[in-house]
């Protein structure tokens, strides 16, 4: 990798103002920026580990929902107790992330911030019409999404927690791609406060909603409700392990095995 | 006596295992020499180009940096061509093209990760810091990946000096008899596949320490590779023009091989020759995606195969047409691999009695193809257990019938096939009803019943195979091609008090040698296996050696042991006849003991080697003292391991998904020396034979860039994508080695993909689906599903 400063602050301003910085980068879990440096795709002027800063872990129930500290890590949120009696969906999620190191290391703010659009927890957000918590203002899941790797986070902006409405009923059905286990196509369905939503990862330039399917499941909530409802192949992605065609019809099938896991 | 706990068939815990599972190993990348630099190689981003100018002055000047070298300066040095160990010829007995290839390429890059130069600095990030500074400008040229595309009129040429990309066009077999055996046929049974192109991905990345010792001019390599010797012949005497008196070969632990660590790799002489330019040991340590772009890759052929048979699915006559893909460089032993490592085993366990097939080697702008596990045996195995497969099918005879009627019969050995091969000892029929019973085949339909209600559905697929191994008999493969002896050398050293130290030629790099010749050594010399030390991998310390590949550690070089032993127990009868006061022809060795016959007077070992150190008691007039014996053992033929897999499978129609539910494997490797071993070494097999048959692939854009380049991209299996493997054995005795031996490495990865793939074709036959090509993913499964809906419906 190349040089780069290196910073850990130990509380939320210094971290912000540390990220004002250009060029500087904000590391979580580091589970993409590290592999990125070190394969020297990219060179930053300073990296601000937010590793030090105890505020942002942690799991809550407060208030009628569940709030997920940002730098708390895929395995926490995977056995956590809180997490498991309120939104299990969201439990086995984090439990299908990566492999053991990864969810060891890995955090529910940097993945929302990096935003890959075959990661997981954007299926869970949008699903359940989550909030993102910054240290300047709260964003409506809705309005986070930009698409590939685009978020509605300003320069330096950072996540400091998740808020989650709790559902009555939710899961999240992967098909994972067999070499990385990222999802090919992961989708997440809830109901709840917000009504039904359907979320899907994997497929396009980010994670999306399916109008049509969230209908349909709020008149009827069953699997073959959802039966002659497609997305269309060309807003899929194609590559070496699923054409277009494949994803979009992995689509209507991971969708009603979520549902079939929500009960 | 009892048995011994330690001896031949004791299932001996790895005497290695503590030094590896506490992290004591010792591999190359572990090693700091006193003043040692680190090499970063440049590489081709382009899998096909012209190198026209390459400036390093920029780099030469960076901070740390020592040295920065090009090919051009390689070739003012007059380093040589990396050779190719074997020689094929053409149809009309000329030879095979062989182009040179340079350590660093001097003039043009032939695929992506071809080294274009190296530069050296006292830190890794140093090296990769200043290779930024490097200007290389390039002409890209148009490349060509596949071999399809390859043999098309027009294609880009990767050589001047092979036209239509073909290194070679081979042929083996009875032409005329084929013809006339299709001409009388009933039924011809036809097929067309792949055979899946890999990435070998050892868990060690390959490493190369360079060093030089100005004082003496010495030169060592520390390396990650199967066979030292093997490399300081083909570097010393073709690259590099070093003696191997003043060049010493070490590898030392080394992580897997699989084949992909056998050949003399370009960055071996590059740090090598470094070395002794700026006369400071040079490591070179790969990345994972340097593995991917520049360790030799494996399979890779695309073939066209029928069989004629008779009306009562005897095998009359099989026909073979296949193109393999050698990459844009023959590495050391590539050419023997589509050939004589894949040809000769198109027989397999079946009496067919005319055979031809032909055989066409292509360049491509991709990374050299060379062995890898199974090496040709796992290519003519799937060509084969595939189109018997078809044949049955399409006859409507049951797969297990129509191999049980074509099997040549347990008292037909020695047994010679069409195509060259004499196979000494098998008994097909007993491997494969142990094998049905052991995977209760005849419950198969009830359990395929019980996945339907589940929404899954079941196949099953078998596969009876057959291998050669214990490569072989130097005059043959000489009169082959071959330009080395594939005999193996030991030497056994017994020490003053009886403890033994034995040097081997082979090298163990997960086998578990440590284990396996200790237990051999054990037994035959009567001694604890605690007093047995085997070392492996030296060349300052091996007499000779040709390695480890092709399932020959045991076949041959255990057999070399053997021999060595026999000499020390001859002059041990000498020793204790002279002790005892005896005739030497009264002498017995047994357990231990040098014993009168007939009387209870006796030496024990340890008490003779005691008095061929210390010869205060002894003819010294007729014999030397000490106890130290070398043997060289050339084999007198093939060992030829064979068996049955049968796999079960599920499908997820819906997605595509293929869960391997069951794997049964009764394999015939002779006679077993340490079975926690052997069944090891076929579950690790077998792996790697279902990761091709379902998820490995190796996939290069049509411009020549690798698209499956990493772990993210590259399906490696993993342990929730494999079965419990139920391994067993059914054993013949090799008859042409000592201790009965066949081999045991590679019969997992050889009947594993076709018995994988039979169960796939099985579970999907009520579509009508009759091939599907490896690897079997989700995607191409739920493909072949929807295709055949949409044909059924139409």
């Amino acid at each position: 990798m190349y040089d780069f400063a290196y910073h850990r602050p130990t509380n939320l301003a210094d971290a912000a103002r540390l990220a004002k910085e250009a060029e500087a980068k904000l590391m979580a879990g580091g589970m993409t920026l590290i592999p990125t440096l070190k394969q020297r795709l990219a060179k930053p002027s300073a990296v601000i580990d937010l590793g030090a800063i105890s505020d942002l872990v942690g799991i809550r129930v407060e208030g009628g929902r569940l709030t997920i500290g940002a730098l708390t890590t895929h395995a926490d949120v995977a056995r956590s107790a809180e997490v498991r009696r309120t939104i299990p969906g969201l439990a086995d999620l984090a439990n299908g992330i990566g492999d053991p190191q990864v969810r060891n290391r890995g955090t529910i703010g940097g993945s929302l911030a990096n935003n890959d659009p075959a990661a997981d927890y954007p299926a869970a957000v949008l699903g359940l019409g989550a909030t993102i918590q910054t240290n300047e203002r709260s964003i409506a899941a809705d309005d986070y999404f930009k698409g590939l790797f685009e978020t509605a986070l300003k320069e330096g902006e950072i996540i400091t927690a998740v808020h989650f409405p709790i559902p009555e009923k939710a899961a999240y059905a992967k098909f994972p791609n067999p070499a990385s286990r990222y999802a090919i196509i992961g989708v997440f369905i809830a109901k709840g406060p917000q009504g039904v939503r359907v979320a899907v990862t994997g497929a396009g330039n980010g994670v999306f909603r399916v109008k049509a399917m969230e209908d349909a499941l709020a008149k009827n909530w069953s699997a073959d409700a959802i039966n002659d409802i497609t997305v269309p192949a060309s807003e899929c992605n194609s590559d070496i392990h699923a054409s277009s065609e494949y994803r979009a019809h992995l689509i209507g099938v991971m969708a009603k095995r979520a549902i079939q896991a929500a009960g | 006596m009892a048995p011994r706990d330690d001896g031949i068939g004791a299932a001996v815990r790895r005497k290695e295992d503590f030094r590896f599972l506490t992290g004591r190993g010792l591999y190359v990348d572990d090693i700091v020499r006193p003043g040692q630099l680190y090499a970063y190689i440049l590489r081709s981003p382009h899998a096909h180009a012209e190198i026209r100018a390459i400036d390093t002055a920029k780099a030469m000047r960076a901070k740390g940096v020592v040295a920065v070298f090009t090919g051009a300066d390689m070739a003012k040095d007059n380093v040589g061509s990396l050779p190719c160990g074997w020689q094929v010829k053409n149809k009309d007995g000329s030879p095979m093209n062989e182009p040179p290839h340079p350590p660093l390429a001097v003039d043009r890059v032939r695929h992506v990760g071809d080294p274009v130069a190296v530069v050296i600095a006292d830190s890794r990030e140093a090296a990769k810091d200043a290779a930024e500074l490097v200007e290389i400008d390039y002409r890209p040229l148009p490349a060509v990946v596949s071999v399809a595309e390859a043999i098309k009129p027009g294609a880009p040429q990767v050589w001047d000096i092979a036209p239509g990309n073909t290194c070679y066009d081979w042929e083996i077999g009875d032409k005329a008899a084929v013809d006339a055996a299709f001409s009388r046929a009933h039924h011809v049974a036809r097929i067309e596949l792949v055979n899946n192109r890999l990435v070998p991905n050892a868990m060690e990345p390959r490493a190369a320490i360079g060093d030089f010792d100005p004082a003496s001019g010495e030169y060592t390599l520390y390396t990650t590779s199967q066979n030292p010797h093997v490399i300081r012949l083909l570097m010393g005497a073709f690259v590099l023009h070093i003696p191997e008196s003043k060049l010493r070969v070490y590898a030392p632990d080394v992580g897997g091989g699989f084949g992909s660590k056998i050949f003399h790799y370009a960055e071996e002489a590059i740090v090598t020759w470094a070395a002794g330019k700026v006369k400071r040991p040079v490591k070179w340590t790969a990345e994972r995606s340097e593995s991917f772009m520049t360790d030799a890759h494996g399979r890779d052929h695309v073939t066209r195969a029928e069989l004629a048979l008779d009306r009562d699915g005897k095998f009359l006559g099989l026909r073979v047409s296949t193109l393999a893909n050698m990459g844009a460089y023959l590495s050391t032993f590539a050419p023997c691999v589509p050939t004589y490592l894949y040809a000769t085993l198109l027989a397999g366990v079946y009496t067919t009695p005319a055979i031809y097939a032909e055989v066409r080697a292509v360049f491509t702008n991709t990374v050299p193809v060379d062995a890898y596990r199974g090496a040709g045996r796992p290519e003519a195995t799937y060509l084969l257990e595939r189109l018997v497969d078809v044949a049955a099918r399409e006859m409507n005879i049951d797969p297990v019938e129509i191999r049980r009627r074509n099997f040549i019969a347990p008292d037909a050995f020695p047994y010679q096939t069409p195509v060259a091969l004499q196979y000494d000892s098998g008994n097909y029929h007993a491997t494969l009803d142990q094998a049905l019973k052991a995977a209760d085949w005849a419950g198969f339909p009830k359990r395929r019943e019980e996945a339907r209600k589940r929404g899954k559905l079941r196949g099953i697929g078998i596969s009876t195979y057959i291998e050669a191994c214990g490569i072989a008999p130097s005059n043959v493969v000489g009169a082959l091609g071959a330009r080395a002896g594939l005999y193996e050398a030991a030497e056994v050293r017994v020490h003053p008090t009886g403890t033994v130290t034995v040097f081997t030629g082979c090298h163990s790099h997960g086998q578990g040698h440590e284990t396996t010749y200790a237990q051999l050594v054990a037994e035959g010399l009567g001694i604890p296996i605690e007093n047995v030390e085997i070392v492996h991998g030296d060349t300052a310390k091996i007499p000779f050696g040709m390695g480890t590949y092709g399932s020959r550690s045991l076949a041959v070089g255990g057999s070399a042991i053997v021999r060595a032993m026999d000499k020390i127990i001859r002059k041990g009868k000498k020793i204790a006849s002279h002790l005892l006061e005896a005739a030497e022809a009264d002498i017995e060795f047994k357990d231990g003991k040098f014993t009168v016959a007939g009387t209870d007077r006796s030496k024990t070992f340890a008490e003779v080697a005691l008095a061929a150190y210390v010869p205060h008691n002894y003819p010294l007039d007729e014999l030397e003292p000490g106890l130290d014996e070398t043997a060289f053992y050339d084999p007198k033929n093939f060992t030829f391991p064979a068996g049955c897999h049968i796999c079960e499978v599920e499908i997820d129609p819906d997605t595509g998904v293929t869960q391997v539910v069951n794997f049964t494997a009764v394999d015939d490797v002779g006679r077993v020396i340490n079975p926690m071993i052997v069944e090891g070494q076929v579950q690790g097999g077998v792996a790697q034979g279902i990761g091709q048959a379902l998820l490995e692939n190796c996939v290069y854009d049509e411009n020549g860039q690798l698209l499956t380049g990493s772990m993210m991209d590259y399906t490696m299996p993993r342990a929730d994508n494999l079965p419990s493997i139920a391994v067993s054995t059914h054993t013949t005795l090799c008859t042409h080695n000592p201790l009965g031996v066949k081999g045991c490495g590679e019969v997992g990865a050889i009947g594993a993909p076709p018995a994988v793939i039979n169960a796939i074709v099985d579970a999907l036959s009520s579509y009508g689906i009759t091939h599907i090509d490896m690897p079997a993913t989700p995607q191409r499964v739920w493909k072949a599903i929807q295709d055949a809906r949409m044909k059924q419906a139409a």
